[in-house]
Parts: structure tokens; sequence; C-alpha cells
């Protein structure tokens, strides 16, 4: 009944620049770009990790890094790319686009999703500080017990990597309860659930996946840092424990976790090629339920990362079979999407060129896929560079390829701005040739015997010439990094803006301005089918007008806060002193969250 | 013209490296000694079967999808001023028919893989067993019923069936030979499995397959298949001074010298054992290592290999180096600048003399 | 909660408030966080390698006293009960709350902060006599689980009763107008799902041999 009343003033008094302003701005837009620049910068160190470890590899018996050096490379290349890049690029399209292609203003909870980014960044930040003690993570991104328990893992190697992962945990939770309750109940009127986006569903059942499976891996994790800290027993063979139980917990988390990887790549690539086919999304309700139906198998196929554990067969059978099984719905939304351009009139354009090639690559990541479905076949193919080659096909070729479709699909609405084509096109071809030359041969050089993790190996096992293309390979991806970088930035400096509707898209989002103005609508639009931009377009008769920039002086919008920044340090900083050992750490730090915290609920309107 | 569209096409692209070096893969397996695609037992005959049949089917597929979209990319392409296309929104027939084709050759997939699941598990009750103990960063063997202890180097008579008992003294590894047995993961207190019959003899390389610390990249093995007279002499020559014959019992130095015509080279192989048997103790060898003729020889290799019979090996450091004077002294002098991280710390560093001096007492025990 | 008055008034698709939403979605994911430590508890039951055990009894090796079945049934029963009469007075108080009765709302609330402080107060006593009794959270398997479990549930309640404590005191500043009971309701969820936590971890520790 009685609203808070909110200083008209002081709502439109919201500094727009200057640093403070990004430090306290609770704009989805906003955060998505602070999601966005902090991401892309993690995987431009991700790749260069992964430079140093293809360097190390073009030789055999090489000495470029040390074993240890390469064990923390590695173990940070995988933790980084996970959740350091890809995780968060997706939480950019999030943040930016769920409220717009929804037809909201902003999410349910605009500070807890200033809060989610903030410690993000912490648990970023905290886990990369290892380097300068040279004490980066080192037991794989995996952390298989009980390599990582104390005896095995003395140093604070694992204990970085614990308290990390844990942070970002926190931060992804955050979000995912921020983004689920979005899109059940701020959707625009006429917004059904079976009209909205594609991206909007898939990032939907991400959402999902978060919260059911975050949990498990914040309870190994827990359990991992008492081992460390309190002697517990939970994977201390000595007494009794099992480091198989620490497998199965990872892992409950690790597969619905590579669907969260890819959920949303779909859903961007269902985005971008029913606009550059001209036609809708071929099969919206498969689509749909498809993707459904993989978040909710994607809970049943765990183990299939343990065939060679000797489960017994009837486990082993069990988790062939749903793993077999999940490769349908998969299958459909492949062919839903061949079928959307079949009969359509493509337009290619750099969006679309990503958006196919991930089709392509995703595809063969998939076939890889089902080839270590089978455990017998699994049983060479576990621990082998073979499965490095399947798992960069569907994450590389796959998920990154399709948000960075994403990034040329949506920069001009983000940022105002066009990307460059003719640049778009030369980061294209090097990368998809950069990229298979780097993982195709990985297939071979792991059938004819190369396990994983390995810092070396021998002469004359045949490894040496497919290790070095794969070398040159990842050479060549890293100068299409340098050609995205330069587009970006020559891009943002051009005077000349971008439209609002640069490719006659279907969704709200190319509705409004570009870039949107802070409250996203001047008035929130009803809609009446699945592709409400093209429906107005065609009532029209023809393209709509720029639209005019609204004063927006009769809408309220939340105002700034700086206690979600104070909360996210209150969390870094309580998890640090079981880094440290210092008990005087977490009262500090339970002390500046519970500030936060307290300052957050009772922060007065005005 | 086509044709250049169809090769710069992205699909195209992406799958003709892929026939390409399947092509070349399909080359000399000779050049690829730890090849998973150079099945040479009974249980890895199996496995491969399982896979040329997904393979099989993968590259059906494949061809069809891929083929489908390089083939839709080229038909539909338009530009901007094209009339719009028909708005088809789906097709419920197609859509039936293409869930339930894949779901056809996942079966067609599933049947033989849940045979393969079931035969590869059954360990044969009447085979040779052998238990295999992981260590940061080298492989154990045990022979119960031969009482042999040895390291590195696996032996096995060809023709007969192997069983693979396989545990872990410290964290998790995984026991991988291509050829012979695939690999199986090994964890404490819970032994696991592997089984396999190699008709033919010959010799093979394997590699630890779980990342188990800073030199798991360095945990090779050898696996010999030896005709089975062979295999018996080499039984036998390893039984002697075995912790698993002469348990807990201090036994006399019986190695044998490797050639013993002169009482003078008894006298001098007599006086090299002496003095090598004292360097072991004084060195700290014994700390880690069970030797023949050493107070330890009750012991079964506890942190280090069972040096027994060390001569005998082809390879030494976990088949890093080859088994050879020179290597043996480069281990001696500095592990940690062979294999950093290594457990194998010495208490001292050993002088020359006393480094010639052991490598011919090591190099003696066969 | 001033901030999101904007929030809360809002039109939402489908009528419900968004932060009970988001609670409700919040105790969604906490059903897998419980769900991992009690699956863990389960898988380890039985195995550990030495004792204090929670049902049978122990000799101690290194004083050959003899250690009972270490779990307290009839005590933690009595504080079970505790617990859920608390819920039951939160629902009270709720119920005054929606309807402005300012006495109602303040006398069950504390009520409910009470019976969960003795909840609490019997888990400290407990957690107590077991160390005494050689049972910590490194000396075996169990005491690994049962700690941890109890301990994060326990972690719970309290900050269960932190929040409700700090509910109370703006209801007792008179800041819990019935157009407010929704700060006590969310509040409230959150308690009746700890609640029902501990019965499962209660019957599955406790009750079941």
């Amino acid at each position: 009944m009685a609203t808070t009343v909110l200083d008209h003033a002081e709502t439109h008094a919201h500094a727009k620049t200057g640093l403070w302003s990004w430090i306290t701005t609770v704009d989805h837009k906003r955060i998505g770009i602070l999601y966005g620049a902090t991401a892309f910068l993690f995987f431009l160190i991700g790749g260069l990790e992964a430079l140093l470890l293809r360097i190390q590899l073009g030789s055999p018996n090489n000495t470029f890094l040390s074993p240890e050096t390469y064990n923390q490379l590695f173990t940070m290349h995988g933790t980084t790319m996970i959740f350091l890049a890809v995780m968060p690029i997706s939480a950019m399209y999030f943040n930016f686009m769920i409220p717009l292609q929804i037809g909201a203003r902003d999410v349910a909870f605009p500070r807890l999703n200033a809060f989610s980014y903030w410690v993000f960044l912490a648990g970023g930040l905290f886990i990369n500080i290892s380097f300068l003690f040279h004490a980066a993570p080192n037991a794989g991104w995996f952390g298989y017990a009980n390599l990582t328990t104390k005896p095995y893992s003395p140093g604070p190697n694992v204990d970085f990597w614990v308290i990390g992962l844990q942070t970002l945990g926190i931060a992804s939770l955050a979000a995912a309860v921020n983004f689920f309750v979005t899109i059940i109940n701020l959707r625009g009127p006429g917004m059904k659930l079976m009209r909205m986006p594609m991206f909007v569903w898939m990032s939907f059942i991400t959402q999902i996946l978060l919260l059911l499976a975050f949990p498990v891996i914040t309870v190994a994790l827990i359990m991992l840092m008492f081992d460390r800290v309190f002697h517990t027993m939970f994977f201390t063979v000595a007494g009794g424990g099992d480091p198989q139980l620490w497998q199965h917990l990872f892992w409950v988390f690790g597969h619905p976790e590579v669907y969260i990887l890819i959920l949303p790549a779909f859903g961007i690539v269902s985005e971008i090629l029913p606009v550059f086919s001209r036609k809708p999304l071929f099969g919206y309700a498969a689509m749909v339920f498809s993707g459904a139906f993989i978040a909710f198998l994607g809970f049943g196929v765990w183990a299939h990362h343990m065939f060679a554990t000797g489960m017994g067969p009837i486990a082993d059978s069990f988790f062939a079979i749903s793993t077999m099984l999940i490769a349908v719905p998969t299958g459909v939304k492949i062919f839903n999407w061949i079928g959307t351009i079949w009969g359509g009139s493509i337009q290619l354009k750099t969006p679309m060129y990503f958006a196919l090639a991930f089709i392509a690559m995703f595809i063969m990541g998939g076939l890889s896929g089902v080839m270590h479905a089978s455990p017998p076949a699994d049983l060479q193919q576990t621990d082998t560079y073979f499965v490095v080659a399947h798992f960069h096909y569907v994450l590389f070729g796959g998920s990154i390829f399709a948000l960075t479709a994403g990034a040329y699909y949506w920069f001009p609405k983000m940022f105002g701005k066009m990307l460059s084509e003719k640049l778009g096109k030369v980061h294209f071809w090097l990368m998809l040739i950069g990229f298979n030359l780097t993982f195709m041969p990985m297939h071979f050089v792991g059938l004819n015997g190369m396990p994983r993790r390995v810092y070396t190996y021998p002469a004359g096992l045949g490894f040496e010439l497919l290790n070095r293309l794969e070398t040159i390979g990842a050479f060549i991806l890293a100068i299409s990094m340098l050609v995205f970088v330069y587009n970006l930035w020559r891009s943002l400096r051009n005077p000349v803006p971008a439209p609002a509707d640069p490719w006659n898209g279907a969704t709200l989002e190319w509705s409004i301005p570009s870039p949107p103005q802070e409250f996203n609508f001047a008035e929130i639009p009803t809609v009446h089918s699945r592709d409400p931009l093209w429906e107005t377009k065609r009532a029209r008769g023809g393209p709509l007008p720029e639209p005019a920039l609204a004063s927006g002086k009769d809408i309220h919008m939340p105002n700034p806060s700086f206690w979600p920044l104070v909360t996210a340090i209150g969390v870094i900083t309580t998890l640090t002193g079981f880094l440290v050992g210092f008990p005087y750490v977490n009262l500090v730090g339970a002390a500046i969250l519970l500030t936060g915290i307290f300052s957050w609920a009772f922060e007065p309107a005005g | 013209m086509r044709l250049r569209k169809i090769i710069s096409g992205p699909a195209f692209r992406a799958w003709f490296p892929l026939v390409l070096l399947l092509v070349l893969a399909g080359c000399s397996s000779r050049d690829y000694p730890q090849s998973t695609l150079d099945p040479k037992t009974d249980f890895t005959h199996m496995i491969d079967h399982i896979f040329m049949t997904t393979v099989k089917w993968a590259v059906v597929v494949f061809v069809l999808v891929e083929g489908a979209l390089v083939f839709a990319i080229f038909k539909f392409r338009g530009k901007p001023t094209d009339p719009e296309p028909v708005q088809t929104h789906g097709n419920t027939m197609v859509e039936i028919v293409w869930t339930i084709i894949p779901a056809v050759i996942l079966a067609l997939i599933a049947v033989p893989t849940i045979r393969g699941i079931f035969e590869t598990s059954e360990v044969p009750t009447d085979a040779i067993r052998v238990e295999v103990i992981g260590h940061q960063w080298w492989w154990e063997f045990r022979y119960p019923d031969q009482k042999v202890v040895t390291a590195n180097e696996l032996h096995v008579p060809s023709g007969k069936k192997i069983a693979l008992f396989m545990t872990t003294a410290d964290v998790l590894h995984s026991f991988w030979m291509p050829q012979l047995a695939a690999k199986r993961d090994v964890f404490p207190r819970r032994a696991t499995t592997l089984w396999f019959t190699a008709p033919e003899p010959g010799n093979f390389t394997g590699q630890c397959a779980e990342f188990c610390g800073i030199q798991h990249g360095r945990m090779g093995f050898r696996v010999f298949v030896d005709p089975p007279e062979e295999f018996d002499a080499w039984v036998a020559d390893q039984q002697v001074g075995s912790p698993l014959v002469n348990a807990g019992v201090v036994g006399p130095d019986s190695s044998r010298p490797a050639d013993s015509a002169a009482a003078q080279a008894r006298a001098a192989h007599d006086s090299l054992m002496a003095a090598g048997n004292a360097l072991f103790l004084s060195g700290g060898c014994i700390g880690c290592h069970a030797m023949v003729g050493t107070p330890m020889a009750g012991q079964m290799g506890v942190m280090g290999p069972n040096l027994s019979h060390v001569g005998s090996r082809t390879t030494i450091v976990a088949n890093l180096l080859q088994n050879t004077p020179e290597n043996v002294a480069r281990w001696l002098r500095d592990p940690q600048a062979v294999k950093v991280g290594a457990l194998m710390k010495l208490p001292r560093k050993l002088t020359e003399d006393e480094i010639k001096t052991l490598v011919a007492y090591l190099e003696a025990h066969k | 909660m001033s901030q999101d008055a904007h929030a809360m008034h809002m039109p939402t698709t489908t009528g419900l408030d968004s932060r009970k939403m988001a609670i409700w979605t919040f105790i969604g994911s906490e059903c897998l966080f419980f769900a991992s430590l009690i699956s863990t508890y389960m898988v380890y039951r039985g195995k550990s390698l030495t004792g204090p055990y929670p049902h049978e009894s122990w000799t101690n090796p290194a004083n050959g006293e003899v250690v009972k079945g270490i779990l307290n049934i009839p005590l933690t029963s009595f504080s079970t009960f505790v617990l859920l009469m608390s819920s039951f007075a939160v629902v009270l108080a709720l119920y005054g709350a929606q309807r402005g009765k300012r006495g109602m709302l303040i006398g069950w609330l504390s009520a409910t902060m009470v019976g969960g402080a003795i909840f609490l107060g019997g888990q400290v006593y407990e957690f107590n006599h077991f160390v005494h009794e050689g049972l910590t959270l490194h000396q075996n398997l169990f005491g690994s689980t049962f700690f941890t479990l109890t301990g994060f549930h326990g972690g719970h309640v309290t900050v269960g009763l932190i929040w409700l404590g700090t509910v109370l005191v703006t209801a007792i500043r008179g800041k819990l107008p019935p157009e407010k009971a929704l700060n006590l309701e969310i509040a409230a969820l959150y308690w009746h799902f700890v609640d029902v936590i501990w019965i499962i971890i209660f019957t599955l520790i406790y009750l079941i041999k």
C-alpha cells in the first residue's frame, strides 16, 4: 500500500560517471559491463596460461617450464576459463539482456546483483594473487583427493583454490537466486513463458542448474578444507575416508556445471540464427523442452567422469545409458538449428559466422563425447588428450564461439557502436583455423597414447609432430585474440553511433536506443508473440524509426548503494582467515560482513 | 567458383583436417609405440571393437549432419534485399523422426557397450596374479604366487591369463597400458582390477594416467610379454633374495655374479658386494630401498623401489632413463636434477668414488 | 528493506512478492547443501575405524574406558521438541503481525527465539559432552561427519536467531505494521526450513540405528 517516497531529485542525481558511480552502481547494464570487462581480462590471462603450456609441450623433454610451474598453470588455466571467463561472460549477457528481453526495468534484486559481481571479482583476484607467492593452485581444476589433502599438498596452493572457488560459488548462488526470480516474476505484460526469447529460457534453466549444483561443491570444498585445517577424516585414508567420495561430490556438481557453461551459448545461438536467417527458430517448444530435459538428465550422468574407477558393471551401465540418452535432446537442438537456417535467407554477418561455426564445432565435440559414453572405449580415452580435445570442442568451439557471436551481436546495443565487420571476419578465420589446428590433433595424440596433465613427454612415442602443430595453432589463436581486442578498442572510439536495431532483430532489446537509457523502456511494452519486434515491424510494413530518448522523469529507479561492495569485502576477508590460519582475520571479516548486511537491510531510501 | 566457396566454408575447414589426419593416423602403428589403436590382447581387442563401432556411427552422423549444415549455408545464402523467406515454425513429423533416429543409433552403440562392460569386468580366476602398487612417482609389481617383488618393469608370460590387482600407496594414480589392458585408476585400501591374455611376446610402455603430483608426467613403466620359458627364467632370477621368499629373514647375499669362472672374479665380486652393502647402509639408501643381503631385505620396498635385481631392468627412474652406468651415476649424483620433486632426497651427497662403487654394485644385482 | 519497498510493491508476473520467491529459491538450493552433508554422513555410517560410536559402545584402548553409544536420545528429543514448538510460535507471531496485534507478535516472536536459544544451548552442551567423552571432529569418521553436519545446522539456527532478533527489534520499535508483515514471514519460512532439516537429521542420526 504505502510506498516509500523517493525523492525525484535524488533519483535523477545518480552520478552517471566517475569511479564512485561504478562502485555503487545497481544498474543491471553497468553490472553486466563490469562482469564482461573483468571476465574478458581473465579470459586473456587464461589464454596466456594456455600459451605457456603449449610452448612447453611444443617439444619433447622441454624445460621451458618447471614441472611445478606447469602444474600451476594448467590448474589455473582450467579454473580461470571455467569460473573466471565463460561463466562471468555468460553473466554479462544475463545481466544486460534478460531484463531487456523480458520487458523489465531491472532485475528483482539490484543490490544482490551488484553483490554477486563484487564477490566474483574478489574471488578472481584472490585465487590469482597466489601467483605472487609462486603458490598458485596446482592440483588440477578438479582437485582430486587425496592428492589435495594436507600430507600430499602441504603448501597454501590448494587452500587458495578451495577458498577462491568457495567465494566464486557464493557469487554464482547470489546471482542465480536473482535471475531465477527476475525471469519468473518481472516479465512484462504478455510475456508468457512460452513467448520468452530462447536466450532467456536457456538462462533460466542455467540458473536452476546453478542453484542445485553449487551447494554440492560448496559441501565438498568445506569437507576438503576441514580435512586440511581441522584434520577431519572425509578424504583422509588413515581415518577411513574414501577419496572416491570427493569424485562423486565433485562430479555431481561438475557435470551440471558443464551444462551451465553451454546452455547460455545455446540460447545465444538460438537468438542469432533466426535473425540472420530472417525466419523464426525452428521448433521453439522442442528447444525449450530439450533444454529442460538436458538439465534434468544432467544430474544423472556424473559418474561418466569415473568410468575408470572400477565402480562395477551395474553402475557403469547405468551411467553409460544415461549419458547416451542425453545425446538425444542435444541432437534435437542441433537439428532444430539447421532447420532454422534451412529455407531461410542467410545474412552472413560476423555474428552469423560465429554462430554457424559453433554448430559445426559443437557437432564434433558432441560426437567425441558419445565415444566417451561407452565405458569400455572410455578406458582408453579417459585421462588422455582425446578428452582434452572433446571438451575444448564443446567449451571453446561451443561456448566461446557462441559467446563471441553474442559479443558481435549485442555490442551495438551495449555500447552504441558497431564492431568492424572486416576485422570481425579476420578474427573469425584466424580463430577458426587456430582453434582447429590446436585441438583437432589432440584427438589423435590422445588415441596414440598421450595422457593428460603431463608437463612433458619423451621423444619416440610419436607425439612430437602433433604437439608442434597444436602449439602453432595456439599462437594463431592468440593472434586472433589480438585482432578482437583491436576491434573492440577501435570500435569503442568510433564516433559513428549504432542504430537501435542494426540487425533487424525480433526481440525487445532492439526496440530501445543503443545504448539503452537507465530505465530501459520509456514505456513497458506489451507483447503478443514470440518475435514481438518482427510482429510490430510487419504490422507497420517496414522498419521502426529510431526510438527517441525519453526523459524518464516519472520513472523510479533503485538508488545506488555502497553496501554490496562492503558485504563482498566481508565475505572475502572472512574466508581469507582460513588461508592465513589467523582467527582474528575471520573475526574482522565477520564484523565487516555483518556491518554490510545490516546496513544493506536498513538502507534509507533517499 | 563453387568449389572455392565450399572450401572457404566454416564447416569444411573444420572437418577437412579431421579426415586428413584420420588418414594419416591410420598409418604405421610402429611410429606410435603407446597407441590405443594397436590392441594386442583379448581385452583391448574387445575395447577396440566397441570403439570402432562408435567411430563408424560418428562418421556417418558427422557426414550427414555437417553435410546438411554446409549445404544449407550455401543453398540459402541471401542478401538483405531478398524477399522474406517462408516463416516456418517447425514440422512435427520431421522433429519426431530426427529424435527417433539418433535414439536408435545410440541403442546400437549401447548394446555392445553393455556387453563389453560386463565382459571386461569378469576377472578370470585361473590367471597369474600380479599386484600393482602405485607410488609417487613409480610403479611397484608384486607376484604373490611367484613370490617376486620388482619395480618399473612388468614381466608376463605370453599366451597365459594375467590378472592385475591394483592399489596405491599414496595418492590416486591410473595404470595405463594402451596395447594390453587400457587403464584403471588405483585407490588406497581397495583393489581395482584389469586382466588380459597377450598371445604374442613383445615389449610395451605405459604411463600413469591420473594426475598425482609434480612428477605425474614422468611416471612411466615397461611391460615385457615374454615367451613362457623366458618368463620362468626371469621369475627364478627375481626370486633370489625376494622379501616374499625370505620374509623377515636376513638372507645371505645370494645375488649371483654375472659370470663366475675365475675365483679371482669371485673374490672381486665379493669385495664389491661388501663395499656396496656398506655404502647402501652408510649412504642412507636402506632408509627407503629394500636390497637383498641388507638388514631391510625383509621389507617390501617401502618408499622406493626394491633394488635387489635393479641390474636386470632395462630402464630406471620410472622408464625415464636407460639403465646404463652413466645414467645410474647421474641419478645418484643428483636425483633432484633429474626428476625434481622426486621423493628420493639423499641424506648426504655421495663422492664420485662412492658413486662408482654403487653403480657397479647395483648393476651387478641382476 | 526500505530500499526494496519500491520493488516490493511493483506488480509481479505471478502476483507473488519477489522476496518471498527469493527465500523459497534459496531454500531449494539449501536443500541440496544439506542433502550433500547428510549423504556423506550416511555413506560413512558404520565405517569409523575407531570409536566413540553413535549407538554402540566402544572400549577406549588408551585407558580401557568403556564409552557407551554417545548419542543422548532423550535429551535431543527434548530439544527437538522445543525447536518444533518454536516453529509453531513463529506461526502465531506471524498471525499477530498480519493483524496488527503487537502484543501477540512480540510475545510469540520472543518465545520463538527462546525456543531456538534452548535448542542451541542443548547443542552446545551436547557437543561439549561429546568432546569430553573423546569424540572430536578429527577422532573418527563419525566425529567428522556428525559435527560438520550438525554444526552447519547449528550455524543456520544461529543465523536464524540473529535474523529473528532483528525482526523482533523492529517490531518492538513499532516498525513492523501489517504491511510489512512479509519481513517476518520470510524469516519464518527460513526458520521452518531449518526446523524441517533438523527433523530429517534427528531421524537419520539419532533415531535410526
